[in-house]
This record gives structure tokens, sequence and C-alpha cells, in this order.
């Protein structure tokens, strides 16, 4: 397994340290460490059922939705235990936003999609306050062109693609640090999907993106770092563009060429 | 098993093909004819319904001439103006003076047999307008219990040849008895009315509805996303949904243990009634509740919890919006239910005889269904008319209520 | 190798690209030996039969640029499949030259006079089986994917280096006291630097042969070993 530590200087944002994710008595994730660091694009990649969208939801907890989950180890947000017994979940998902791969928007209009996050949290004093964090949130977005003037249109309304950058704006205008993304392209079209990857790269820097991808050609286009995960361990973590010409693990190799299952 | 050739499989499919389709056409004649069978058992319903009640919104009325002037009556017009000007005008002699020009226009005979209460009209029409007090006024006033079987054609061959002959004369005819929806009950059929019980009716459903939906809306709410999942939630599911299935006149009983252990001073009032009727409503509305709430996709929980709302938060200003019109079709069910049911109110006590609608909800009250159930085991026939007029009465009432509630849910139903 | 592609196409591309560069190879392997037997012998239908030869050489060239192309575009291909891809492509390159070089070998043939009392002739022999044995060794590294053996290759670029610059004295050394053999010393300049520059090309494949099977480039394996 590769050293990770070696391999980042920069200063991690996540750290997670001996992970592992139960439902009841089944063991889904097993001993993952890793560091998310704000400067890269994180992916993680494996086949079906590997883990990584359970360990995805481990980052943000919404895996304490499910009934007999259980999570050991260490999740350090910025160095505070995310797991530890004071820790208020509604806060910590205003840090950690997450972008769902089917997209979800509320049935309400855009503009109460984007207002409603910021509003529950307090974080605007004035309605023209509101309306700035929605403006800015819909232009980083890049969905504030094609909305600006239906913003009380129905969130439901919208093409797949506008749904989903919706869905991205909603989960930016509470500001958070990190963006996780389940497998956000997945249901959507190839325009579309270009157009959230370069959304992507534009995010970078500003927040700490994980993406959860079936396609490996969408990880090697979009991230800068790469998890393989399999049978929920991480079999090797490495930079994107190491990973897909030149890996270290053989499982991880048959993954990527196609000789795997 | 060996591949079939092209043809083979044609053929395979070509002779079961006949048998597949007949049995869709059965299917569909099958179906068409249930449909249909029900729409002419409702449209049976409806017309014999109709048909009956018609003539239970007409009464037999005599009209005649009614002159007061000359001060055959003696009062003081501020007293028409005070709290009871029945009471006033009773004093003054109203009925005496009635009775007077009703045997001077119609006969002796045909005058005995004005209905005893008729002079109250007469007392309404003057309070309303105390100008009439010295002109002379037409009245059509109600005819007598008997009178009006001997118009219909029952009862005593002397009263059947009077109103005949009163009939000829113009001066005895059935009208349209508007007041029927402003009186309350009475014994005679000729003078009662529906409106006590319509009032009743209204505030027991009133009372059901502010006890129910709330307290059943929560409990649905509670039970689905916050409680936790044991033995003792499970034992409270069985029991909310066996409750919907007791038969209702076992929570007649629970209320007359209950409630009227407690109140027993309120006994016929709606707000016992209602409280009644909303034990039997509010389990429906939890089991509606909570198939809405449980309907509502994870995703938009997910998307509401993933950008930080609180599970309070989520159920309020997401789950529950989206559950209404289910939570509403429910309350539908359960409030039709609710305003139909006579068993649990008669266990109660609100069968007594109720003469003027209930002042509020402590008053003493009768109710729409259980005024059809006392107004059908009455002797005098008059009253098989106006029992159908107050089914029709009531079955319009549902109509409104169920109207309401549908156009509230298609209201939100839109927004999803 | 592990387990073939899921997608069975895929792997018939590859061994297609394989047996492509395979059969390059060996036509430039006996192309070099019967130019240089032309040269030796004076051979000239021998020497036409390679430079027919180079045609074929060419074309297989084409074959498998549109090959490799074709499987990029279509079945987008990661790790040690890519680095594949990639090195054929170059290797197919190279090979077409090292043809080229062994066609102009084959033309010098019939330039040389006087070969029987032509001393240095006898050396160039020698020089061409190191590069011949260099090209057979590296395309067998090849179909082996074994980089041991292309490490191997490129060590003994070195004899061929060697071997170059004897020549080039021994044929100055010719010419200043036979000027009646410049013209042809001249010409066995030519087809020794022709077989220098072979050897050199072997070594490139060898390189590329290494680096596809182990993803690693030998330049900055020299670099970090100082060797």
């Amino acid at each position: 397994m590769t050293n990770f530590h070696d391999l980042d200087p920069v200063e991690a944002r996540i750290a997670a340290r001996g992970v592992s994710v139960y439902y009841g008595d089944k063991r889904a994730i097993d001993n993952v460490s890793i560091d998310i660091s704000d400067e890269y694009v994180t992916a993680f990649i494996g086949p079906s059922g590997c883990g990584k969208s359970t360990f995805l939801r481990a980052l943000n907890r919404m895996n304490d939705t499910i009934l007999g989950a259980r999570v050991e180890g260490e999740i350090k947000l910025d160095g505070e235990d995310i797991y530890k017994s004071g820790m208020d979940v509604v806060q910590l998902r205003a840090r950690v936003g997450m972008v769902f791969q089917k997209p979800n928007p509320f049935p309400k209009s855009i503009y109460e999609n984007v207002a409603y996050g910021p509003r529950i949290h307090g974080l605007s004093t004035s309605k023209a306050e509101l309306d700035e964090i929605v403006e800015r949130s819909l232009k980083r977005a890049g969905l504030w062109e094609e909305v600006k003037d239906r913003l009380t249109e129905s969130g439901t309304a919208l093409s797949g693609g506008q749904q989903q950058r919706l869905c991205i704006a909603r989960a930016i205008a509470v500001e958070p640090e990190v963006i996780l993304m389940d497998e956000p392209c997945s249901a959507l079209d190839p325009i579309a999907t270009a157009k959230i990857e370069e959304l992507i790269a534009e995010l970078r820097g500003r927040y700490a993106i994980v993406i959860v991808t079936h396609s490996m050609q969408q990880a090697a286009r979009v991230s800068q770092r790469t998890a393989f995960f399999h049978l929920g361990k991480m079999v090797e973590y490495g930079k994107t563009s190491e990973i897909f010409t030149n890996p270290r693990e053989e499982r991880t190799k048959d993954y990527i060429t196609g000789r795997y299952g | 098993m060996t591949e079939l050739s092209h043809q083979e499989r044609a053929q395979r499919i070509a002779n079961r093909l006949a048998q597949r389709h007949a049995s869709e056409r059965r299917f569909r004649a099958l179906g068409f004819f249930a449909v249909a069978l029900s729409a002419l058992v409702l449209a049976f319903l409806l017309v014999t319904m109709t048909a009956n009640a018609v003539g239970g919104f007409k009464r037999a009325e005599l009209a005649f001439k009614l002159d007061l002037s000359g001060g055959m009556l003696q009062i003081d017009p501020s007293q028409l103006a005070g709290d009871n000007p029945a009471s006033a005008l009773e004093t003054a002699g109203l009925r005496d003076v009635l009775q007077f020009a009703a045997a001077k226009a119609l006969g002796d005979k045909a005058a005995s047999e004005l209905d005893p209460d008729a002079w109250r009209d007469v007392a309404r029409k003057i309070a309303a307008d105390p100008a009439l007090l010295n002109t002379s006024f037409d009245v059509s006033l109600p005819a007598s219990d008997d009178l009006a079987s001997g118009l219909r054609g029952d009862g005593a061959p002397a009263m059947v040849a009077l109103a005949n002959d009163l009939a000829a004369k113009g001066q005895l005819s059935t009208r349209f008895d508007p007041g029927f929806l402003t009186r309350s009950d009475a014994t005679s059929p000729q003078s009662v009315g529906i409106w006590g019980a319509l009032k009743g009716s209204m505030l027991t459903m009133l009372v059901t509805l502010a006890l129910a939906f709330p307290i059943g809306v929560f409990a649905a709410v509670y039970l689905e996303e916050f409680a936790p999942r044991n033995r003792w939630t499970d034992l409270i599911e069985v029991s909310i949904n066996n409750l919907a299935a007791v038969p209702s006149i076992i929570f007649g009983l629970l209320g007359l243990a209950l409630f009227l252990t407690i109140f027993p001073y309120w006994r016929s009032a709606p707000l016992i009634g209602g409280m009644t009727l909303a034990l039997m409503t509010m389990p429906v509305i939890v089991i509606s509740g909570r198939n809405a709430i449980k309907a509502v996709p994870p995703s938009i929980r997910d998307a509401a919890l993933a950008v930080g709302a609180s599970k309070v938060q989520t159920v309020f200003h997401h789950v529950l919006p989206l559950a209404l019109p289910g939570i509403l079709t429910g309350t539908i069910i359960g409030m039709a239910r609710a305003l139909g049911e006579t068993a649990p109110l008669l266990m109660i006590g609100m069968k007594a005889f109720v003469a003027t609608a209930p002042a509020g909800f402590t008053s003493p009250s009768s109710v729409l269904p259980v005024q059809i159930f006392l107004w059908s085991d009455e002797i005098n026939r008059g009253f098989v008319e106006r029992t159908s007029a107050a089914i029709i009465v009531l079955l319009m009432f549902l109509l409104v209520m169920n109207g309401t509630a549908i156009y509230l849910r298609n209201r939100f139903e839109n927004r999803w | 190798m592990s387990q073939e592609h899921t997608v069975k196409a895929f792997d018939e591309e590859i061994t297609k690209l394989r047996g492509l560069i395979a059969e390059m190879g060996g036509l430039a392997e006996v192309s070099l030996a019967e130019a240089m037997e032309a040269l030796v012998k004076g051979n000239l239908d021998l020497a036409d039969s390679v430079i027919a030869r180079d045609k074929k050489i060419d074309s297989l060239e084409a074959e498998v640029d549109r090959l490799a192309v074709r499987i990029i575009a279509l079945r987008a291909p990661m790790a040690d499949d890519l680095r594949e891809v990639i090195a054929a492509l170059k290797i197919a390159g190279v090979v077409e030259r090292i043809g080229d070089y062994s066609k102009n070998i084959a033309k010098s043939a019939n330039k040389i006079e006087q070969r029987k009392k032509f001393e240095p002739l006898t050396l160039v022999p020698a020089m061409a089986d190191v590069a011949r044995g260099m090209v057979h060794d590296v395309l067998t590294a090849y179909a082996a994917r074994d980089p041991h053996l292309a490490k191997a290759v490129i060590e003994r670029d070195d004899m061929v280096d060697a071997f170059y610059e004897s020549l080039f004295r021994n044929l100055v050394s010719h010419m200043m006291e036979n000027p009646a053999t410049i013209s042809s010393a001249a010409q066995l300049l030519f087809v020794a630097r022709n077989i220098e520059r072979i050897g050199d090309h072997a070594t490139n494949v060898a390189e590329m042969v290494y680096y596809a099977a182990t993803g690693e480039y030998l330049t900055d394996r020299e670099d970090k070993t100082g060797a």
C-alpha cells in the first residue's frame, strides 16, 4: 500500500486514519487511511460494491441515516474528529457538502433551492444578502446566465444537467470546505457531463473536491489524485497520471485495463 | 431444450395468441360490467333519494290574508326589536288574532287545521318588518300534520275530503319550503327543520378535525421519522392498525366511559361527539399519513440533510409538504366516515330531541345521521319525505367537505 | 501477463499489432543479412531483392500506424496496454528506418570494385553481425516483453561503436595508402556508418521495449545509478 504521507507535503483538509465502516456485522470498509487536500481533486474508483460510495458518505456522516451503520477509526476535518461525541452533524454538513448521483433539487423554486441552506444556517441577515449569495452560487456553478430570468420557476423543470448544476450551486451556497460528489454525471448526457467536469476544474482550489466515479476516463480527466478501492480496502492511492500509466498494484492494473472480472 | 426454428417459434406463438386475446377481452368485459353495475346502483340510489327528497323540501300550506289593520294587535314596536319578539307578540295575542283571521278566511274546520306553531312564522315576519303591524298582508302558513296527510291522500276520509276541498279553492297547496334548512327539530313534520342537525354536524366535524388532524399528522411524523425501531414502536404500529378496524360503536362506549365521566354536563354536546369521533378518525389519518411519508423519496431527505438541515427541518420543510396530498386523502376518508357515523354518537347520547340549533360547542345538539335515524323511526308519514330530504342535505354536506379537501390536495399536488 | 481483457476484440487487436511488429522486424533482419551478403559477394540480384523488400516494410509501418491509432481511439488503453501501443508505434518507425539503412547498404553493393583485394571489406561483416544480433535480440525481447534482454542489447551498442571507430581508422589509412580505392573505400565508410546507425536504432527499440514492460525510462535509471 502506498505511503501517502510522502506523496503530498500539502496540508490535508480531511485526514482519515484506520477507518472501517460496518453495516451491522458486515464490514463494508476495511482499515482505510487517506488524506484529502484542497489543492487536488481526489477521485475514488473501483468496481461496484467496493465501498467507495460508503467511504464517501462516511466523510460527512451521511451513513448515520442508515440503521446499523457503524464507523471505527478517525476522520479529522481540519484537525477535529468528526465522529467525536460533541460534534454537531448539522454543522458538519454545512462544512462538507454533497452532490448525489441522481440530481435531486427540492421541488421548490430555483431561488429557494439555493437560498434554503444559507437561510437555515443563518448565513444572511437581509434579503439583499441572500440574493447576493444566490447569485454568487449560481454564477460559480455556471448556471446563472441560463436561469437568472426565471428564478421563481420550479427547480425540477430544468434539464438533467441544469438540475445537477443547481444541486452544486445549492451545495456551494453554504460555503463548504469540502464538496463530495457521488457519481455526479452518471445520469447525464455527454455534453452535460463535460460542463460539470469543467465546473469541477474551476472549483478546484476553492473547495476540496472528492469525486466517486465509475468511469475511469472521467477520473483520469478530472482528478489529480486517485484512490482505487476493491472489496472494501483501498488498494492503491497516487497521482492520477501515474495510476493510469503505470500502477503499482496488479489489482489496480487489472481493473483499469479492463481485465477485471 | 433444443432451439426452435423461426417457423416453429412463430407457430407456437400464434397458437397461444387467440387464447390470450380472448382472456384479455373477457377481463375487460368483466371490468366494464363491474363498473357499469356500480354506476347503476349509485344512480338508482341517487335517483330514488332525490325523487323522495323533492317532496321533503315542500310542505302543505294554507294561504290567506291576515288583516292587522285597525289596531287588532296592540304592541309596542320597541319590544319587536328586543330579545324575544315572538314571546312579546304571543303576549299581545297574536295567536288568537291569527286563529280568528284564519277562521274568517278558510272556515272553522280549516282554521283548526293550522299547524300549532304556525304563529311563529308570522311572528318572525312581523319582527323582521314591523311596518306590517297595521296592514293587511298575505300569509302562507303550514297546515297541520293531519291536513298535510289528508292532502297526500292518507289518514281519515274526512280530512282527505277537507284537504281536497281547500286545494280546489286554491287555499291549500304544497309550496317550496326553504325554512326546512333554517328550522330545527320539531315534533310535527310540517314545522321540522334540518338546521339544528346541520349546525350540530358542522360543529362536531370541526372538533373532530381540530383534534384528529394535528394529533394524527404529528403521530404519523413521529412514528415514521423519529421513533426508534424497537418492540415498543412495533406494538404501537400494530395497535394503531387495529384501531382503524374497530367497530365504531366501541368508540361510543369509550366516549361514554371516558368523556362523559369527566364532563357529564356536556352530554349531547358537539364537543363530546367531536372528541369521540376524533378517536375514531385518528388511526385512519395516522396510517395514511405514515404511508404518504414513506412514499416521499429518500433522495429529497438526503438532499436536505446534505445541505445541513436538521431532522426536524428536513421533515417539516421538505417531507411533510410532499406527503400532504396523501395525508389529505386519508383525512378525507376519515372525515367522511366520521360524518356518517351514527352508532358512537347514539351511545354518547346525541339523540336527544333538541328543538333549537346548538349555540356553541357545549350546547346539546344533534347531528345529521342521528337526525335521519330518529326521523326514519317516526310513525307520522310526513317524516318519510323529510328524511329523504335530510339524506340529500347530508350528501350535499359530504360533497362540499370532500370537494374542499380535494381542491386543497390538488393545489399541493401541483407543486410536486 | 495475467488474464485477458474482458472485451475479447481488444486482445485480438493487441495480438495483431504485435504480429505486425514481429513481421516487420523479421523482414528488416533478413534485409540486413542479405544486404551484407550482396555487398561482400557482389550479388546484385540479392541487392535488388533487398530493395524490393523495403517497400513491404514501409507498407507494414503504415499498417501499424493505422492500427495503433484505432486502438487508442476505440479502446482508450490504460497502463501497460497504453505503453504497449505507444511503444509499438515508435518501434515501427524505428524498424522502418533500419530497413532503409539495409536498403542503402544493398545499393552500395555494385559500387565496390576489386573485392578480392579489398582488405577492409572483411571487417564489415563482423560489425554487421553484431548489429544483426542486436536487432534479432531486441525483437525477441519485444516478443517476450523481456526488459532484461532489452537492457543487454543496449550494452552491446558500445561494441558496434568500437567497430565503427576501428573500421574508420582502417579505411582512412587504406585510402591514404591506395588512392585508387578511394571511391570504394568511401562507399564502405557509408556502409559502416549505416550499420552503426542500425545499432543505435536497435538501442532505441530496446529502450522502448523496456519502457513498455516496466513503465520506467532506461535513460532515467542510468542517471540515477550513475552507470
